[in-house]
């Protein structure tokens, strides 16, 4: 349920290092919680996101709920395949269901992140 | 409501069983979904759900002076009503404000149920007593109202009762059959725009019938999919999209509003306001794309605000962002192009006759 390697924030994003960008996206628990995702609105490519301000919207049946920057950077490439297919976030919130991708601008940030055990406590999940 | 503890339908623990998600809602604390808003939304739409809307107020009209008193009250005409039959109606003030919205059954001439939103129980409790020169007796406690809504609903629902359910036309009720071998009122009514029944019994017999109801393959519904379903269909929300400041007539109610010789409370005021125009109406949007707009979204024509969303969903079956708000009526006619401001943000958007969807 909450892969190891990943970084968390404490509003339900994740984020993974893949070299020297990040890649990010919402937990399984964020995605489940939401059911029925039915639009991602996603930044603009080359534009700035700041550590834990919202840089898009993820929209349920019920209600629109901001997505918040687990890093401050540069977005290198959204996951265009949300426009059409917002299920892929519940399907596969680790893998194919990923948002954005970052050129990190202070790596330091990732200290200020939970860890896979410190988020499995703040989701009261051990 | 506030820290006030939620109340319980007697299906809570059953809800609980299923999965469901709680949520509170008006007081009560209601499965919002199951397995899904949309999965249980298509239900309905394909084959049958049940929901459980036990929540919704229901009271006793009693007695020799009931009639009289309900068409002092209704802005639907209850004359026109014969034994075993319902209507819709709105619950006006003097102002003509809605009250509430109101199915209203008759089981005989000295005997109606009403049957109110959850939110307004104390209101329209307060508002009959002072008004209805009959008995009126709150039920909601005591009985259960369950929702069997979708084309396969009376298939599944038949085998149950003991009334054949087929010559059972729309806004009729069977009065003290047997659901399952319980006692139970059945009526053709509904706020999904599908063919149903709802199922009117004591709180005791609810859990059984419920049982029933699922083993016949009836899918679990929550308060999500009831909220889509009845937007799609283009039914309001008292609460959201009406108010005490807003008449049946801005309501896009007038077809339940009998005038002709007719002197309900609030019955001048609706005549002064079909004479001198409306300001504004309740009217169907359409949005470009997926943004979904909600409740108090500014919609602005060539720059300028000239209404606000009071419901907005994504419609799981017409799959189109949809919504009401009000809008003046030069600007209210389908077609129109707006603009909704969600998130300020401008949203693209066309102006829809209602329902947005009706069934085939």
């Amino acid at each position: 349920m909450v892969p190891e390697d990943l970084r968390y924030t404490p509003e339900h994003e994740w984020v993974r290092m893949e070299g020297d960008r990040a890649r990010v996206g919402i937990t399984k628990f964020a995605a489940d919680r939401l059911t029925d995702i039915v639009y991602v609105e996603l930044p603009e490519v080359g534009r700035t996101v700041r550590f834990m301000e919202p840089f898009g919207v993820i929209e349920s049946v019920k209600a629109a709920s901001d997505l918040y920057s687990p890093l401050t950077g540069r977005v290198v490439a959204v996951n265009e395949r949300l426009r059409d297919a917002p299920e892929l976030v519940s399907q596969d919130p680790y893998g194919e269901g990923w948002m954005i991708l970052i050129e990190p601008a202070d790596l330091s940030e990732l200290e200020r992140l939970l860890d896979a055990e410190a988020y499995r406590r703040h989701i009261g999940e051990s | 409501m506030g820290e006030d503890r939620l109340a319980r339908t007697p299906l809570y623990t059953y809800h609980l069983r299923l999965g469901a998600r709680m949520v509170a809602f008006a007081g009560w604390e209601l499965p919002l979904h199951y397995q899904g808003i949309v999965a249980e939304h298509r239900a309905v739409r394909t084959s049958c759900g049940v929901f459980d809307v036990s929540h919704m107020s229901t009271f006793w009209v009693l007695g020799s002076k009931a009639l009289e008193s309900l068409d002092r009250l209704l802005a639907n005409d209850p004359r026109r009503l014969v034994d075993g039959q319902a209507f819709y109606t709105p619950l006006c003030n003097e102002a003509g404000g809605l009250v509430d919205d109101l199915v209203v059954l008759r089981f005989a001439v000295d005997r109606f149920l009403v049957v109110g939103n959850a939110a307004r129980r104390e209101a329209d409790l307060a508002w009959l007593r002072l008004h209805a020169a009959a008995e009126v007796v709150d039920a909601t406690e005591a009985l259960a109202l369950l929702a069997v809504q979708g084309p396969r609903s009376e298939r599944i629902l038949q085998p149950l009762v003991e009334t054949s359910l087929s010559g059972l036309r729309r806004y009729r009720f069977v009065p003290h059959t047997l659901v399952a071998g319980r006692p139970a009122t059945v009526s053709r009514t509904g706020y999904t725009g599908e063919d149903g029944f709802e199922l009117l019994l004591p709180g005791e017999q609810a859990v059984p019938v419920w049982e029933a109801l699922l083993e016949a393959g009836a899918v679990p519904c929550g308060l999500g999919a009831r909220d889509t379903l009845r937007l799609e269909a283009g039914y309001l929300l008292y609460g959201q999209d009406a108010d005490e400041t807003t008449t049946p007539m801005e309501a896009g109610l007038r077809r339940a509003v009998k005038l002709e010789g007719r002197a309900f409370i609030g019955a001048q005021a609706l005549r002064r306001q079909l004479e001198t125009g409306m300001r504004r109406t309740l009217c169907g949007l359409v949005l470009e794309g997926r943004t979904i707009a909600r409740r108090g979204c500014p919609i602005l024509k060539d720059g300028a605000p000239v209404g606000t969303v009071t419901s907005g969903t994504w419609g799981p079956w017409v799959e189109r962002s949809i919504a009401l708000g009000y809008l003046p009526p030069e600007h209210s006619q389908p077609g129109s192009s707006v603009v909704v401001e969600v998130r300020e943000r401008p949203v693209q958007a066309e102006v829809a006759a209602l329902p947005f969807y009706r069934r085939g």
